[in-house]
């Protein structure tokens, strides 16, 4: 954090200042123009173009629903990215695959609670890698099976944190002195190794695993899906105990410690190894849980799904500033919220690319996260 | 080869920098420093060590028949094409990180910049998938070169402040963000009606053929039966010529960047940026035009090998690519234009297509029978000791331990060589030469 730093930042911003104009402008725009859909004024400006036009508060209401949705997920991986990227000082290209490890060890435990007896402890352990009974029949959700998705979720979080622990001891804990880079594309290596150590073990196969019988419950005229009200109420409550872990606990206050100045830390005499694997294994149950409720909302499993999800998880950190816990949560929202109101103008071709270039915007004109840089927790 | 193997487990091998002049300490150094006499020597013996290793493969494979000729030849094709279009693929992003340190993992979307600009300035108009404008190739070729220089461009003036790892954020979403936008419909009917030409979307784009394959067209000098190989694989051979002479032009025109004023300014950067703007250099002007220049290259590298097949859809620029590419630069060793291709190499030879050779041999030799369909269902009988099925089901995904092999690889050379298996070749950022008298201009950029 030089003078020259601090400088060419400003330097930055004054030159970013133009675009920054022009973003807010569009962003403006694009409000008036969503005030009018909602409100059913239409202005036409070209023959295919216009103004405004007409959107219900229903659909609306909808696509702010299924953002919130898919933002809990992004921002509860996120919360353990961020730490880790504050805290060890690299951007770990794994977590992606954390989040899958998570989704495929709980559901195979939940799948052989749920259908216990009723097939082959193989079949259901491997999440129905081959054919078998279908998720129907197993009947793992909400409404059948709640011991079973409660236990899934709690198998996630073991299952990951040991994973991530390993792969901590194993990979970058001879490597903890290295700059961020190679530590970055060891974490590739190690994404890819886990990748495809799931898809050895579980298959490729995209396959459905929840059961949906009985979780759409009407309300007052609304449909309700019981898995995504379970998924917001696990994900809130383990965010509110991530904020009072950090807040409350010594261990909590040692990590803000690190994340903030390390070599303080350490002359204080905060045992910094067990904090950073204090924050592996945070950062691991909570993405480890976050790929289970995915899963638990979207119905399907795959191989590949963490690492589809790492782009709008590294978006949701960068938005919300590196190393801020509250900031990635915050940022999970804002990407998961364009990810999916977006579509009110763009077809679905391009919400995901919408996403992105939020944020690479937010790298290029605020690098230090929309909430000003709070780096700790 | 020895050298790659060994490197991975060899502790003797970790730590900082070896001080010049020191005494070999392993015999993985000692065998790299006599191999480091002669770098045509060293590729042209990796090179040959490959060819040996696939032809005990194919013959491992095929037996030795009348079909063991051609099974033979066109396996060599095989590989020289991807040595070819490894090397120029890891030339270009050598030019980005081992020479100016700008941490670029968006190379797959660079690569398909240049085969769609290619392919919509060249592809026919009424092609069946997707659609062009019918001009020569080399305009299409230049074009896409072109195209994928800008949008570098337009990611490198704003995103060269950054910091490495930002940056390497920001070009996989750019590389994301162009695969989304070629594979949209969207957009591929909207050209249509807007310019007169069509990306296919996600159902592909058809590209013009080869020049080579005028030559085997009928009428053509070669439009005839070859003794022992099939045509096709001639035909393949023709065109593996016109890349290896590419790769041949870019590592030549790399050697002149890297040796002129120029490079010496963009080693500098590498090394210590602030220094170089110290000495009144404008280092983001330098990063913006080398940026622009592995971008077409990048560009280059996807048009001669992506491009040359006759068909291409998004579904071939996934980041996995530009893992490839990168695995290939850090084998070879960053900075090191010659370890760029020596890694290409040993990557294609023995983490790329090795493993899916050794897998088909094995499946084939142990009589394995049916893989069982799943993991549980080949895991099962190891409790009645029968390790066949699971051995079955490995051979049968053969493809997953090829990315887990990567992975582990990747991480045990940057545990313990990070400086690739060619050892410390990264060139000095020395005004003068000290091998060689008189190298390079004395003009100043």
């Amino acid at each position: 954090m030089g003078v020259n730093e601090s400088l060419q930042r400003g330097r930055a911003a004054v030159r970013g200042k133009p675009f920054l104009f022009l973003a807010g402008v569009a962003g403006l725009v694009l409000l008036a123009d969503l005030l009018a859909r909602l409100a059913g004024v239409e202005v036409p400006i070209t023959a295919e173009r216009s103004f405004g036009g007409s959107l219900s508060a229903l659909r609306f209401g909808g696509l702010v629903w299924n953002g919130i949705v898919v933002g809990l997920i992004f921002g509860l991986a996120g919360i353990g990215l961020s730490m880790t990227y504050s805290i060890l000082n690299f951007a770990n290209f794994s977590h992606g695959d954390l989040v899958t490890t998570g989704a495929f060890t709980g559901w195979g435990a939940a799948l052989l609670i749920a259908g216990w007896g009723g097939s082959s402890a193989g079949h259901l352990l491997s999440v129905r890698a081959g054919s078998g009974a279908g998720p129907n029949a197993i009947g793992a959700s909400v409404v059948q099976s709640p011991l079973a998705i409660l236990v899934g979720v709690i198998v996630a979080a073991v299952a990951t944190v040991l994973v991530t622990v390993a792969a901590d001891r194993i990979v970058y804990k001879p490597m903890r002195d290295r700059g961020g880079i190679p530590l970055l594309i060891a974490s590739i290596g190690v994404a890819l190794a886990l990748r495809y150590s799931i898809q050895f073990v579980y298959g490729a196969r995209n396959r459905g695993v929840t059961a949906t019988e009985g979780v759409g419950v009407p309300f007052y005229g609304v449909s309700i899906d019981l898995h995504e009200i379970t998924l917001v109420i696990v994900a809130v409550g383990l965010m509110l105990g991530t904020h009072f872990l950090l807040q409350r606990t010594k261990l909590g206050k040692a990590m803000r410690a690190m994340a903030d100045n390390k070599d303080l830390a350490l002359v204080t005499g905060i045992p910094t190894e067990r904090v950073v694997t204090a924050t592996w294994v945070l950062g691991g149950a909570l993405a480890g849980v976050s790929g289970y409720l995915y899963v638990l909302e979207r119905g399907t499993i795959e191989f590949n799904l963490g690492w589809f999800l790492l782009l709008f998880i590294f978006a949701a950190v960068i938005l919300g500033g590196i190393g801020s816990i509250y900031g990635a949560i915050a940022g999970g929202l804002v990407i998961g919220l364009v990810h999916e109101v977006s579509l009110i103008w763009i077809s679905s071709d391009f919400n995901a690319a919408a996403a992105f270039v939020i944020m690479i915007l937010v790298l290029l004109y605020r690098p230090e996260g929309l909430f000003g840089g709070v780096t700790t927790a | 080869m020895s050298a790659a193997t060994d490197a991975g487990g060899d502790p003797a091998a970790d730590g900082g920098d070896p001080a010049e002049g020191e005494e070999p300490a392993t015999v993985t150094d000692a065998v790299v420093g006599a191999l480091q006499e002669s770098d045509l020597r060293i590729v042209g013996a990796t090179m040959l060590a490959m060819y040996l290793l696939f032809l005990v493969l194919t013959v491992a494979s095929e037996g030795i028949g009348p079909r063991t000729v051609n099974a033979l030849v066109s396996t060599w094709v095989r590989l020289t094409f991807l040595f070819a279009a490894y090397s120029t693929l890891a030339l270009a992003l050598n030019l980005h990180w081992g020479y100016t340190g700008l941490f670029n993992i968006g190379v797959a979307g660079f690569m398909a910049m240049g085969v769609y600009g290619m392919a919509l300035l060249s592809t026919s108009p009424d092609a069946v998938s997707g659609m062009g404008l019918g001009l020569p190739l080399p305009i299409g070729v230049v074009g896409g070169m072109t195209l994928a220089a800008v949008v570098g461009l337009l990611a490198a003036l704003p995103a060269l402040r950054l910091r490495a790892d930002y940056l390497a954020i920001v070009t996989l979403g750019l590389s994301e963000i162009i695969r989304l936008t070629l594979n949209s419909a969207t957009l591929s009917s909207w050209t249509v009606s807007t310019f007169g030409f069509g990306t296919g979307g996600g159902s592909g784009l058809d590209l013009p053929d080869t020049p080579t394959d005028a030559l085997f067209a009928a009428g053509g000098p070669l439009d005839m039966t070859f003794p022992l190989v099939q045509t096709s694989v001639v035909r393949r051979a023709a065109w593996v010529v016109v890349m290896a002479v590419f790769v041949l032009l870019v590592y030549w025109l790399l050697r002149r960047v890297g040796n002129s004023p120029f490079g010496r300014v963009l080693k500098a950067i590498r090394e210590d940026e602030l220094v170089a703007q110290s000495l009144g250099k404008d280092t983001r002007w330098f990063k913006i035009k080398v940026f622009m220049l592995g971008c077409a290259l990048m560009g280059l590298g996807g048009i001669l090998w992506q491009g040359s097949q006759g068909f291409v859809s998004p579904n071939s620029f996934r980041p996995i690519v530009t893992f490839y590419v990168f695995v290939a630069v850090i084998v070879g060793g960053s900075g090191s234009n010659t370890g760029s291709i020596v890694g290409s190499i040993l990557f294609v030879g023995l983490l790329f297509e090795g493993p899916r050779t050794i897998g088909s041999i094995l499946g084939n030799a142990l009589e394995l029978g049916g893989s069982p369909g799943t993991f549980p269902a080949a895991v099962a009988p190891l409790g009645s000791l029968d390790p066949m099925p699971l051995l079955a089901y490995a051979v049968g995904n053969i493809s997953a331990f090829r990315f887990i092999l990567l992975g582990v690889v990747l991480v045990l050379l940057m545990q313990h060589r990070p400086e690739g298996v060619l050892g410390h070749r990264t060139e000095t950022a020395a005004a003068v030469d000290l091998h060689r008298s008189g190298s390079g201009g004395e003009t100043d950029e």
